[in-house]
């Protein structure tokens, strides 16, 4: 086997893997209460469809918007529209929400597409699929898919890569996606491709995960143009950008879109998803989600009603006792919530939960110029310097050391010694010098 | 579950094991054979230089501390570190209340003036070298054999008089007149070694710094060009010492990869430069120390070009 690809810099932070990657995906209870928040991805907010008091359909949209950034909301289950009112949202604000009282019956809209095979659809009527389906990125970013299978014209789409790597610490679930439904997967790929007329289609997957490179292997081998690419288990492996160098060689110039090096890259899951509405004409309903970390009693992969709340699925999982955070996403780049009534939008990959002692609040010490933040930062920036002029309010400083580059991996803040909020510093910075931009 | 008590924190949630201490107290156990040997050819005299070096060097930061109510910091080990090095600078003559206001000078004038930790611009342990040097240039100086006490001269000194050249072995043993911890290249390449393994420090310092030394003094140290003994001076004097744990201080080298490897590379000329050409017969101290000045210059002029920084 060629040896594994990947890219300079990063760090290597503890898989915590072991206890969910074997766990097949189980369904997850679906709860009496769901909650849709309106902006479910990156972009304008939907508009609801629907009233207080509406019956829905499972499938229903529910919510849309005539912005071109944007992917409609469905209800994952059928019953009635509860209320339509601010709530709490996993990215931590307060956000207009639809909430659903679940009937049980699951009553199903007719598919809003007749399922064709792959032959005799046309790139236009797969982007119309997946706007309809409102699928957004399942990595974690939910970026509105439709809009990436429309290049700005000057870009020449030369390949599409799928993101298998999950190198965020604790999930499993993309793992799990392409061990059980690597057909999927394929099938997903193979639909992007047409969608934008390449004939490259790659697949990167760390090779910490080799069930599923070998399952993903025999699953494309049929199919010429596509290839499975073994990269070295590294984080960030799974950033755009280290993905496209590590699988093409080609460095995604600052402040471009893969677009402009020829490039789309979408998530394993997001694929399965895309395979799935083609295939049956329904949309985005529900996504795997893995359950962890070590105050979780039974760690688990869920395939997941979009809607269904934390605390409903670490309800099902059983909290050994008051964890000290419970995260949406990854230990490296995921958000803590304040309440588990938060649901599960389309773009929550994992919900963890620490201990009390993993969540302490650590003692900064002095900066000792170590330079570890320089070596493992994956942009080849100068974290040390800009967590300075962060912390100290030089912004014009800031900009001129690129900080706007910075894309919050947290492998600085990861690695120091000191303990000092090298990322956080920086993040805060950034929107600082964005905001002054604006002005 | 109380959602009250859940922590709200930006991420990372998860960080490497590695913290300041642990990466000092990793420094302080690469220096363990240098200081093993030290006691081994200078005797019991040694390992109390060692002791009161490293009581005045943690006793005067403790102190500074308390006086100007800052929290005490000491269990970070790296005055300890100071003190040691300071320790490994001097001869194994020289009194100890000498070692004492030496490394005194070296925390209160070399680190705490700035800031403490992280904030001095020069490696502290050179600096109360290199007041102690200054002021008591005699006794600095008063090299003694190993085992015998006798009162000699270094190896480097020695070539200087163009008097009988020492071996190899000696040197790489330590078996030589000379400052405490610097003799034995054994002790330091195994401690040093150890250091780029559990990569606390950059290999560029030391290979720069190494490097250039050999290839100076090769050139220009002999009789006409390229006639030197590269090897004589890598082994004697204090070059090992200074590239693996000196020159490699991580506060006072540069951050860039770039930086470390010019760090290294103008540590060894100004070592050699001085060591072929200068009044001194070695050229360490002055070196590191020139270098740590131009530390920010040399961070500010080395910085890689940011990934995607050029535009296809």
């Amino acid at each position: 086997m060629t040896r594994a690809k990947t890219f300079v810099g990063g760090t290597y932070p503890a898989h915590n893997k072991d206890r969910t990657k074997a766990q097949p995906i189980a369904l997850a209870p679906v709860p009496e209460v769901l909650i849709y928040p309106l902006c479910q991805h990156i972009g304008a907010p939907c508009e609801p469809l629907v009233a207080v008091g509406d019956r829905v359909l499972r499938g229903q949209k529910i919510a849309d918007s005539t912005a071109k950034i944007c992917a409609p909301i469905h209800s994952s289950v059928s019953g009635k529209v509860i209320a339509i009112e601010p709530r709490p949202h996993p990215n931590g604000q307060s956000t207009m929400a639809i909430v659903v009282e679940n009937d049980g019956l699951d009553e199903t809209v007719a598919p809003f597409v007749e399922p064709k095979g792959l032959d005799e659809l046309s790139p236009a009527e797969i982007v119309e699929i997946v706007r309809e389906a409102g699928i957004v990125g399942l990595g974690g970013a939910a970026f509105p898919t439709h809009f990436k299978l429309v290049p700005p014209p000057h870009a020449k789409i030369e390949m599409v890569i799928l993101n298998g790597a999950e190198c965020e610490p604790y999930l499993t679930c993309d793992h799990r996606t392409m061990v059980e439904k690597p057909e999927l997967v394929v099938q997903g790929l193979r639909i992007l491709m047409k969608a934008l007329g390449v004939n490259q289609g790659y697949i990167g997957v760390e090779v910490n995960k080799p069930d599923a490179i070998a399952a993903l292997s025999s699953a494309c081998a049929a199919y010429s143009g596509i290839q499975v690419v073994p990269l070295q288990v590294k984080y960030p492996q799974g950033s755009e950008a280290q993905l496209i160098k590590a699988v093409t060689g080609r460095e995604l110039p600052a402040k471009k879109l893969p677009a402009d090096v020829g490039v789309i890259v979408n998530n394993v899951g997001t694929a399965a998803a895309v395979a799935e509405a083609v295939q049956t004409g329904l949309p985005l309903m529900e996504r795997v989600v893995t359950i962890s970390g070590s105050m979780v009693e039974r760690p688990q992969n869920l395939l997941v009603r979009i809607g269904t709340t934390f605390g409903d699925l670490l309800t099902e999982c059983g909290l050994k006792g008051q964890p000290g955070k419970i995260i949406n996403g990854g230990p490296m780049m995921g958000m803590t919530v304040g309440t588990i009534d938060v649901p599960v939008t389309k773009g929550v990959t994992g919900i963890l939960a620490l201990s009390e002692a993993e969540s302490c609040q650590l003692e900064v010490g002095p900066c000792i110029r170590c330079g570890r933040c320089v070596d493992v930062c994956p942009m080849f920036l100068l974290p040390v310097f800009l967590g300075q002029f962060a912390e100290r309010g030089m912004l014009d400083k800031a900009e001129e050391y690129h900080i706007l580059d910075c894309q919050e991996c947290g492998c600085c803040s990861y690695v120091c010694p000191a303990r000092r909020p090298l990322v956080q510093n920086i993040r805060l910075a950034k929107s600082g010098v964005l905001a002054k931009r604006h002005q | 579950m109380d959602s009250s008590k859940l922590l709200m924190s930006s991420s990372p949630h998860q960080f490497h094991r590695d913290n300041t201490s642990r990466i000092m107290l990793e420094v302080l156990m690469a220096l363990a054979p240098a200081a093993v040997l030290a006691v081994f050819f200078f005797g019991v005299r040694a390992l109390w230089i060692m002791l009161v070096s490293i009581a005045a060097a943690v006793g005067t930061e403790a102190l500074i501390q308390k006086l100007t109510g800052r929290p005490i910091t000491i269990s970070d080990c790296s005055a300890a570190i100071t003190g040691l090095l300071l320790a490994f600078s001097v001869p194994a003559s020289l009194p100890l209340w000498m070692v004492a206001i030496g490394a005194a000078i070296a925390i209160a004038i070399g680190k705490a003036v700035f800031g403490g930790l992280g904030h001095n611009p020069f490696n502290p342990a050179l600096v109360g070298r290199a007041v102690l040097l200054a002021s008591w240039p005699a006794q600095m100086t008063a090299w003694v054999e190993p085992f015998t006490f006798l009162t000699t001269a270094t190896p480097l000194a020695a070539l200087g008089l163009e008097s009988a050249q020492t071996s190899y072995g000696a040197l790489f043993l330590g078996a030589v007149p000379g400052s405490l911890g610097e003799t034995s290249a054994l002790a330091i390449i195994a401690g040093g070694l150890y250091l780029l393994w559990r990569k606390i420090i950059d290999w560029r310092i030391p290979a720069g710094y190494i490097g250039t030394v050999a290839i100076f003094t090769w050139i220009f140290g002999g009789e006409g060009l390229c006639g030197g003994d590269p090897l004589f001076h890598v082994l004697s004097g204090a070059v090992l010492l200074a590239a693996f744990f000196m020159a490699t201080d991580m506060v006072t080298s540069p951050v860039t990869k770039l930086g470390r490897l010019i760090m290294g590379i103008g540590c060894g000329l100004i070592t050699s430069v001085i060591r072929l050409w200068g009044a001194y017969p070695e050229g360490v101290t002055y070196a590191v120390l020139i270098m740590n000045a131009l530390t920010p210059l040399i961070d500010r002029y080395t910085q890689p070009r940011r990934f995607g920084g050029v535009t296809r």
